[in-house]
C-alpha cells in the first residue's frame, strides 16, 4: 500500500497495540517490514521502531472498522489475531489495507492472497475452538471442576460462551497452558485472567472411579472389525490425546502400527 | 454386578448402533439446571473404529423377548445379560456430562415382558434426568415398536430425538431374518412421531413455549450387506423416508457378522465398508445437492460402482451438461460438479461478486482441481494443459486414497484395473471424444 520502509515495528503484544501499529502506518505513510511482538525475540537484523500502545489510536482505528468495512470485518480481525499463524500482524496490516481500499466488498475478495490466508487462519481457529467444544475434559474437585488445555491458537475468547452457559450453575477454570491464560466461572460471573502456572491435583477416589468408568466405555463402543486407526487420528488429531483420560488411561490403546508418514488422507467432506 | 461390568455389557450390546449425532436441538442452558444443546452437534472423542461419540450410547437392559437373527441381544444367543436402573441411567449421565466426556444420552432397550413395560421404563429415566436432575443436554431416545401411541407421545416429549430403526430394507428380509418385527410395526409409530412433530410444530406457533415433542427430528437406520437387497432398493427407500416421514438423518451400518445363522452371511465376512460409504455418499447428494434417486442408479445398474463416487459416475453419464463455466453457473449447476461441494460452491458464488474467477482463484478458494478441471471452465477456458484421454479421465476420477481407507491392510490389494470393475465404468472409451464447447 504505502511505500515500503526497512522499519521493522514492535509492540507490546496486545490487540490495542496492534491498532496502534495501524495508525502509525496510516500517521506516516509507510509499510513496515515486520511487526513483532515484544519478547517475541525476532528481527534483530532490523531497525525497530517501538510503537506504543494508546487507548485513544487503537479506539480510533477500531472505531473506523464498521463504518469503512464492515462488522464481519471487525470481528474477521479479532479472530485472525487470536489465530496461531505466523506473521499474523504482517497479515491483519495486510487485511485492514484492503479494506480500506475496497470497503465491504473486501469480504468477497476470498481470491485474495491476503484475505485467503486471513480466512484459512482463521478456520484454523474456529476448527480448534470447536474441536474443544468436545475434547475439554474437567476433573471434578468437590464443588468445583477444572481442565487443562493446550491449544494452538488462543481459543478460550471462542469457547467461553458455550461452556459458561452450559454449566451456568458450576465453579470451573479451563486453563490454557499454551497462552497461559485461565477461563474462570463462577455463576453469575466469568472472566479471563493471566496465570502463570497451575497443575492440577491428584483426582481423588470418585473422580478416579468415574474415569475409569468413562475408560471402559470408551473401550466397549469401537467395534473390533471396523478398527480404524488413521480414521480416528485425522478426527481427533493426536496432539488433543494428552488431556483425554480415554487416550491416556492404563487401558488405552496405541495404534496397532503407527500410521506410515503424517499423510493422512483427509476424510471426505461428505462425512464430516 | 458391578457398575463397570453393567456398563461394559451394556455398551457392547449398543454398539451396532450407528447413530450418535447430537445434532438438530438449539437449548440454551438455565439456571439451576445442567446442559444446553447445540445445534451443530459436538463429538466428544472418536473411537478405535473412527466412529464418532457424541453420546453416552447404552441399552437399558440387553435382555430381549425377540430373535431377530442378525442381533447381537436375539434371546437364543448366549450372551451375559444386564440391566440398568433408571436411577443408575441418571446418575451415570450426569457425572459424564459434568466432565464434558458426553453431549447426552442415547437410550434404547432390548424389549423386557413387552413394548409397553420396556417405553415405560425408558420414560421412568428420561422423567428423572429432565425433571429430578434437571438434566437439558441431548437426548436420544428409540421407540419402541408395538408401544401404546400415548407411551410414544410421552416419551418424544423428553426427548430431542427419537428413532425406530427400520433394519431392513425390504419386507422379505424383515420377515427371513427379523420374524418378530413387521413392516407395518415399525413403520406405524414413523408415522405418529412424524405427524406429532408436525402437530407440535403448528403448537409452537400459537404458543411459543409449548412443550416441545423431539425438537430434533426422527431418523433411523438400516443393516447393508446382510441381505441381497441392491443399492438401488435402498436408496430409493432412504428418498421415500426423507420425503413421506420427513426424516432427519438415515444411518446405514454395514453388516458386522456377531451370530452365526444359517440366513446370514458367514462369520468371518467383513463389513462392506466401502459399499456403505457410497450410500452415505448418495444420500448426502439427496440431502444437500439436489440429486434424485433415479438420477443416481436404475434398475439396469443397480448397485454403485466400487471405483466411482456417485457424483462422478452420474457426471460421466451426463457429459452433455458440462463443462460448465464457473464464473455463470448457477449455484445448483455448481453442486453437481464432481469435486466441487456445498462449502466451495458457497465459496465460487461469493468470491466471483468480487471478480471474475480463474482456476488460480479457484485454487485459493479450497476447490480441489484433481476432479473438478475435467468438468469446469473458467472464462470460457479449460484449464490450460488439460489432456482429456481415457486414462487420465478415469484414473483422476478413481480416488485411490479414498479406496484405500476401505481396505483392510490383510486384503489383497484391489487392482485399479479389474477388468469385471472397468467394465462397468459408464463408457469409458467415449472420454477421448469428451470435447468441450465454446
Amino acid at each position: 500500500m504505502f511505500a515500503t520502509t526497512s522499519l521493522a515495528y514492535s509492540y507490546d503484544g496486545s490487540f490495542e497495540g496492534l491498532l496502534c501499529c495501524v495508525f502509525e502506518s496510516y500517521q506516516w505513510k509507510e509499510t513496515p517490514l515486520a511487526i513483532h511482538s515484544e519478547g517475541s525475540g525476532q528481527g534483530l537484523l532490523l531497525e525497530a521502531k517501538w510503537i506504543e500502545t494508546d487507548k485513544m489510536k487503537a479506539d480510533r482505528v477500531l472505531r473506523s472498522i464498521p463504518l469503512k468495512i464492515s462488522r464481519e470485518a471487525e470481528d474477521l480481525l479479532r479472530l485472525g489475531f487470536w489465530s496461531a499463524v505466523p506473521d499474523k500482524e504482517m497479515l491483519l496490516l495486510n487485511f485492514l489495507y484492503l479494506g480500506f481500499t475496497h470497503g465491504p466488498a473486501v469480504m468477497n475478495m476470498l481470491a485474495d492472497d491476503t484475505v485467503c490466508a486471513l480466512n484459512k487462519a482463521v478456520r484454523l481457529l474456529r476448527r480448534e475452538g470447536h474441536h474443544y467444544l468436545g475434547f475439554v475434559r474437567f476433573t471434578v474437585y468437590g464443588p468445583v471442576m477444572a481442565a487443562v488445555i493446550e491449544p494452538q491458537g488462543y481459543v478460550l475468547p471462542v469457547i467461553e460462551d458455550h461452556f459458561c452457559d452450559r454449566f451456568q450453575s458450576e465453579s470451573f477454570m479451563i486453563y490454557d497452558r499454551t497462552h497461559r491464560m485461565a477461563l474462570i466461572h463462577q455463576p453469575g460471573r466469568r472472566a479471563i485472567i493471566p496465570l502463570e502456572e497451575w497443575i492440577p491435583p491428584q483426582p481423588d477416589e470418585t473422580e478416579a472411579a468415574y474415569r475409569s468408568l468413562w475408560q471402559s466405555f470408551y473401550h466397549a463402543i469401537g467395534i473390533k472389525q471396523r478398527r480404524n486407526d488413521r480414521q480416528r487420528a485425522s478426527m481427533m488429531p493426536k496432539r488433543y490425546w494428552k488431556h483425554l483420560p480415554e487416550m491416556t488411561g492404563k487401558q488405552a490403546d496405541r495404534p496397532v502400527r503407527t500410521a506410515r508418514k503424517q499423510q493422512t488422507p483427509r476424510r471426505p467432506r461428505e462425512l464430516q | 454386578m458391578d457398575m463397570m461390568e453393567k456398563l461394559e455389557i451394556l455398551t457392547e450390546s449398543a454398539k451396532y448402533d450407528v447413530a450418535c449425532t447430537s445434532s438438530g436441538s438449539q437449548r440454551s442452558g438455565q439456571a439451576g439446571s445442567l446442559g444446553n444443546a447445540v445445534s451443530f452437534g459436538i463429538c466428544h472423542s472418536f473411537a478405535a473404529d473412527g466412529r464418532c461419540i457424541s453420546l453416552l450410547k447404552v441399552l437399558m437392559t440387553n435382555g430381549c423377548i425377540y430373535d431377530c437373527a442378525y442381533c447381537i441381544n436375539r434371546k437364543s444367543n448366549p450372551v451375559r445379560r444386564a440391566a440398568f436402573t433408571p436411577q443408575e441411567i441418571a446418575d451415570i449421565t450426569m457425572q459424564f456430562y459434568r466432565r464434558n466426556y458426553i453431549e447426552g444420552l442415547f437410550l434404547s432397550s432390548g424389549i423386557m415382558r413387552s413394548p409397553d413395560y420396556t417405553t415405560e421404563q425408558l420414560i421412568a429415566a428420561l422423567e428423572l434426568l429432565r425433571n429430578e436432575y434437571h438434566f437439558r443436554g441431548y437426548i436420544h431416545v428409540k421407540a419402541i415398536p408395538g408401544a401404546d401411541d400415548a407411551l410414544l407421545s410421552r416419551l418424544g416429549m423428553l426427548a430431542d430425538r427419537m428413532s425406530v430403526n427400520i433394519e431392513l430394507p425390504s419386507q422379505d428380509s424383515l420377515r427371513k431374518l427379523a420374524p418378530d418385527k413387521s413392516k407395518q410395526s415399525i413403520l406405524q409409530p414413523m408415522g405418529l412421531i412424524t405427524n406429532k412433530i408436525t402437530e407440535n410444530s403448528t403448537e409452537l406457533v400459537k404458543y411459543k413455549h409449548a412443550p416441545r415433542f423431539a425438537p430434533a427430528g426422527q431418523s433411523t437406520q438400516m443393516i447393508v450387506g446382510a441381505t441381497p437387497d441392491t443399492d438401488y432398493q435402498i436408496l430409493n427407500l432412504t428418498e421415500g423416508l426423507y420425503k413421506k416421514y420427513k426424516l432427519k438423518r438415515i444411518f446405514y451400518s454395514a453388516y458386522t457378522p456377531v451370530v452365526e445363522d444359517s440366513l446370514l452371511p458367514s462369520l468371518d465376512t467383513k463389513p462392506p465398508l466401502l459399499r456403505e460409504h457410497r450410500l452415505y455418499q448418495a444420500d448426502w447428494l439427496l440431502r444437500f445437492y439436489g440429486f434424485e434417486a433415479r438420477e443416481l442408479l436404475d434398475e439396469a445398474a443397480p448397485n454403485f460402482n466400487p471405483l466411482l463416487d456417485p457424483k462422478c459416475s452420474w457426471a460421466i453419464n451426463h457429459r452433455e451438461q458440462f463443462p460448465v463455466e464457473v464464473n455463470r453457473a448457477s449455484y445448483e449447476m455448481l453442486l453437481r460438479v464432481p469435486g466441487i461441494g456445498v462449502r466451495s460452491a458457497q465459496r465460487i458464488i461469493k468470491a466471483r461478486r468480487a471478480g471474475t474467477l480463474d482456476f488460480h482463484a479457484l485454487k485459493k478458494l479450497g476447490v480441489v482441481l484433481k476432479r473438478a478441471q475435467f468438468f469446469i471452465t473458467c472464462k470460457g477456458r479449460p484449464l490450460e494443459g488439460l489432456k482429456v484421454g481415457e486414462h487420465t479421465l478415469l484414473r483422476s476420477l478413481m480416488s485411490g486414497q479414498e479406496l484405500a481407507k476401505f481396505q483392510q491392510p490383510e486384503i489383497e490389494q484391489l487392482s485399479f484395473f479389474d477388468d469385471s470393475y472397468l467394465a462397468a465404468l459408464p463408457e469409458a472409451g467415449r472420454a477421448a471424444s469428451f470435447r468441450y464447447g465454446g
